[in-house]
C-alpha cells in the first residue's frame, strides 16, 4: 500500500504528512576544552513553499548553528547533530555527507551576511554563478554564463554583461551582496537561507535587498528563513517568527502576534530596548538587563530567569524547570515557553509593557 | 586667545578670556573643513588624485549637546570624528576648541588638548589591547597625563569601573574576559578617565546586540547627565541617532546636506536625502509594511576620488533638475535653525 509511488511512500512511513521543511528537536553541540556548548537545544518548527519563517536572537542564541545544521554544514566539524531535518520528504540528519551535498545549490541555498569572506576572490563573480549552475544542469559554458548575466541583472546590478567579469573585490558591498543572491538563486532553491543579508549594509541599500528577496520569492514560491537581529527586517518580510534565547525557541507566532501580542519576557525586552522611528521619542530605553547566558554553563530552569524581571512570579519554577514550547490559549499558531500563567502574561504585557512602547 | 586655562568641570559657563558673551560660545566650531587623501602612483609616487572624503564642513557644537553625524559608508563621518580628534590633521579649514585653533596643532601642543577630547570608538574588540589588563587600559591616560600619583591610580581606575557599571573587582582582567557590551563599557570608562570636555564616539552601539544596544546608550545618556559632557555621535542608525541627539546633521558624500533640531529633522526633513533615508528604515510594524511610500534611489553612491559636479547628490535625486547639475546648492538656513543643501528642498513653508 505504501509502495505505490515513491513520494508518498516517504512521507507515509511515520503516517503523517509532513510540511515542505519540518525540524524537530534539534539538537546541534559542539565538544570544547571548557565543556559542551549546546548551541542549539531541542529546537522544532515548520515551514512551507511560498512562506517565510523570521528567525530572531542574540549573538549565541543558536540562529545561525541551526541554519548551518539545515543545510548539512557542520558535517565534518566536531559538532554532534541529533534530531530530524525533513525537507520535502528526505530526512537530513541521518543521510550521508554526498546526500545533502547534491541537495544543496538546487533544493536548499544560503545567503550568508558577509559577502566579501563568502565569495571566492581568486575566482570572477560570474564564474562562480556558472560553477554551481553547470553542476546541475547539462548545459555549455556559455549558455551558463548568459543565465548568470540574466540572474546578476535580476538581482539589479548595473551593466551586468561587463560585471560578470569583475571580481567580488571590484564590487561595493551592495553589489557583492547582490552577487551573493544571485548566485544562491543559481538552480532556483526552493529553500533559500539568508543569514543577516542585510546586517552589514546601508539602510538605503538594505531596504532594496529585502524587496528583492521578496520580489524572488513571490516569483519562484520559495520558502525563506530569514535570519537577523533586526525588528525591523523581520517586520517587513516574515509571515511566521521565532524568537530564539539561548539555543531554545521560546516564542514561536505569527509577525503580527509576535509585535501586537507577544507573551515572553524576553520578546518583551527586544521591543522595549530599540529606540523606533515610528514611535514618538521616549525619554529612556528600556533594556535587558544582564547579559547573554554561556552555552556551556546555562542558568538551571529557564536560561532567562537571571534577566527575566517577572521571574519572582513563577513561584520558583523558572530557577528549577526548564519552560515547555507550549501552544498559548489564544491562537493555535502562538507557542510560548515561559512559566508565568498565560492569563498573568497576558496582563503584564498589556498593563506595563505595551504602554510603555 | 587664551589658550586653555583648564575650565573646571560642572562650570561650562566659565570660559576665560574671552571677548563674546561665554554661553553663547560653541564649544566647537568647524569651518571649511576639509580632509583630501591623496592617491600616489609611480616611482617617484606623484599625486595623481585625492579622495576627497571630507570636503568642506561647517558645523557648531554647543556646550552639553549631543550632535549625531549620520550618513552612509562611505559619506566622510568617521574621518569626521578622526579629524576632529586630530588623530588625523584636515587638508583645510579650522576646528575651533574652546576658541582655539586646533586644525593644524603639533603632536606636543595637541597633547594637553587630548584630555578634554577624547573618543570611544566602534569594535570593542579591536580598540582595546588584549595583553593589557582592564586596569591598565583604563588607567592608561591618568598615567599618560601624569594627573594622579602611582598610587592613586587603581582607586580612580575602581571608580570609574564602577560608573559605568562595572565590577570593580575585575581590575586584573583581560578584555577576552568580557562579552561585547561590557568591553564597549571598558572603552567608555577609559574616555572618561579624564573628565573630557568633548567625546566624539564612533558608531558607538552598532557592534552591540540589540539588547545591550540599549544598556549602551542610557549608560551614555547618564554619563552626559552627571559630568555635562558633550557628544559628537557619529552613526548610520537613524532610529539611534534620533534618541540620543539634541541636533542632527546628515551628510552625503563628503558633505553636510541638512543640519539642524533633532524635532525639527524627524517632523519636517528638507534635503530629498534625509527623505530617502528615513523611508529606508525598516519599521517594526507588520501592519504597515504594504502601505508604506519608500523612496528608492537609482544607482550607487558616486566614488569621493571624483564627486559629481553641482549638487553632490543630483545623479540619485529624483528631483534634480539641470542647475542641480552646475550649480552646487548652499548649506542655506531655510527656518530657524534648520539648514538644508538643496535647490528644490521638501517640506519649506512657503
Amino acid at each position: 500500500m505504501t509502495e505505490v509511488q515513491p513520494e508518498t511512500a516517504r512521507t507515509s512511513q511515520t503516517g503523517i504528512v509532513r510540511p515542505f521543511l519540518d525540524v524537530r528537536d534539534l539538537k546541534i553541540q559542539f565538544p570544547t576544552d571548557d565543556g559542551l556548548v549546546k548551541s542549539v537545544d531541542g529546537l522544532s518548527f515548520s515551514l512551507e513553499r511560498g512562506k517565510t519563517l523570521g528567525i530572531v536572537g542574540e549573538s549565541g542564541s543558536g540562529k545561525s548553528v541551526s541554519s548551518l545544521g539545515i543545510m548539512g554544514l557542520h558535517q565534518g566539524t566536531s559538532a554532534q547533530i541529533s534530531g530530524e531535518i525533513w525537507l520535502d520528504g528526505d530526512e537530513l540528519v541521518s543521510a550521508t555527507p554526498d546526500f545533502v551535498r547534491r541537495l544543496r545549490g538546487r533544493k536548499m541555498a544560503m545567503i550568508f551576511q558577509d559577502p566579501l569572506s563568502s565569495m571566492h576572490p581568486y575566482y570572477k563573480v560570474g564564474a562562480q554563478i556558472v560553477e554551481a549552475y553547470r553542476l546541475y544542469n547539462d548545459v555549455s559554458k556559455k549558455v551558463a554564463r548568459q543565465h548568470a548575466i540574466d540572474l546578476l541583472g535580476r538581482v539589479g546590478i548595473p551593466e551586468p554583461a561587463s560585471r560578470v567579469d569583475a571580481y567580488p573585490h571590484q564590487f561595493s558591498g551592495g553589489m557583492r551582496q547582490r552577487a551573493m543572491i544571485a548566485m544562491a538563486l543559481a538552480c532556483d532553491p526552493e529553500l533559500l537561507i539568508a543569514d543577516e543579508p542585510t546586517t552589514a549594509l546601508d539602510v538605503t541599500v538594505q531596504a532594496e535587498i529585502l524587496d528583492l528577496i521578496r520580489d524572488l520569492q513571490r516569483e519562484f514560491g520559495s520558502a525563506v528563513i530569514m535570519i537577523t537581529h533586526d525588528l525591523g527586517v523581520i517586520a517587513e518580510l516574515a509571515d511566521d517568527v521565532l524568537v530564539m534565547y539561548a539555543g531554545k525557541a521560546v516564542e514561536h507566532a505569527s509577525c503580527r502576534d509576535v509585535f501586537r501580542n507577544p507573551e515572553h519576557p524576553y520578546t518583551w525586552g527586544l521591543l522595549s530596548s530599540m529606540p523606533r522611528l515610528d514611535r514618538d521619542r521616549q525619554d529612556r530605553l528600556v533594556p535587558v538587563t544582564g547579559t547573554p547566558p554561556s552555552l556551556i554553563a546555562l542558568p538551571p530552569g529557564c536560561s532567562f530567569n537571571p534577566r527575566c524581571p517577572y521571574a519572582a512570579l513563577t513561584d520558583g519554577k523558572s530557577l528549577t524547570e526548564v519552560p515547555p514550547l507550549l501552544p498559548t490559549d489564544g491562537t493555535a499558531k502562538h507557542s510560548v515557553a515561559c512559566h508565568l500563567p498565560p492569563a498573568r502574561r497576558r496582563a503584564i504585557w498589556s498593563e506595563e509593557v505595551a504602554p510603555k512602547l | 586667545m587664551t589658550v586653555s586655562e583648564a575650565v573646571p568641570a560642572g562650570a561650562p559657563q566659565a570660559v576665560p578670556g574671552s571677548d563674546q558673551p561665554s554661553s553663547d560660545q560653541p564649544l566647537l566650531s568647524v569651518s571649511g573643513l576639509q580632509k583630501y587623501f591623496p592617491v600616489r602612483k609611480g616611482v617617484l609616487s606623484r599625486q595623481v588624485a585625492a579622495v576627497k572624503a571630507v570636503d568642506g564642513l561647517d558645523f557648531t557644537v554647543r556646550r552639553g549637546e549631543t550632535l549625531g553625524l549620520v550618513g552612509e559608508s562611505g559619506c566622510g563621518k568617521t574621518t569626521t570624528g578622526r579629524l576632529l580628534t586630530r588623530l588625523i590633521e584636515p587638508t583645510a579649514g579650522s576646528i575651533e576648541f574652546e576658541g582655539q585653533d586646533i586644525a593644524h596643532l603639533s603632536t606636543a601642543k595637541m597633547r594637553p588638548l587630548r584630555r578634554d577630547i577624547q573618543m570611544i570608538f566602534q569594535d570593542p574588540y579591536s580598540s582595546l589591547n588584549p595583553r593589557h589588563t582592564v586596569g591598565g587600559i583604563v588607567g592608561a591616560p591618568f598615567r599618560l597625563h601624569k594627573t594622579l600619583p602611582n598610587a592613586e591610580i587603581k582607586p580612580a581606575v575602581q571608580e570609574l569601573l564602577e560608573l559605568v557599571g562595572l565590577n570593580p573587582e575585575h581590575y586584573n582582567r583581560y578584555p577576552h574576559e568580557f562579552s561585547g557590551g561590557q568591553r564597549q563599557r571598558i572603552g567608555v570608562a577609559r574616555a572618561l578617565a579624564l573628565r573630557p570636555k568633548l567625546v566624539i564616539a564612533d558608531e558607538p552601539v552598532s557592534a552591540l546586540d540589540v539588547s545591550i544596544q540599549a544598556q549602551v546608550i542610557n549608560l551614555l545618556e547618564d554619563l552626559q547627565d552627571k559630568f555635562k559632557l558633550t557628544y559628537v555621535v557619529i552613526a548610520h542608525d537613524l532610529s539611534v541617532v534620533r534618541h540620543i541627539s539634541d541636533r542632527v546633521a546628515v551628510m552625503y558624500l563628503g558633505k553636510i546636506v541638512e543640519i539642524t533640531s533633532r524635532e525639527s529633522l524627524y517632523e519636517r526633513p528638507m534635503h530629498p536625502y534625509t527623505l530617502a533615508l528615513m523611508s529606508a528604515v525598516p519599521v517594526p510594524d507588520p501592519d504597515r509594511r504594504d502601505n508604506r511610500e519608500r523612496i528608492r534611489l537609482r544607482g550607487e553612491t558616486p566614488s569621493p576620488l571624483n564627486p559629481p559636479p553641482g549638487c553632490r547628490f543630483h545623479t540619485r535625486c529624483w528631483k534634480a533638475q539641470e542647475i542641480c547639475k552646475i550649480q552646487e546648492p548652499p548649506l542655506a538656513e531655510l527656518l530657524p535653525d534648520h539648514r538644508a543643501a538643496c535647490h528644490f528642498p521638501e517640506n519649506v513653508p512657503a
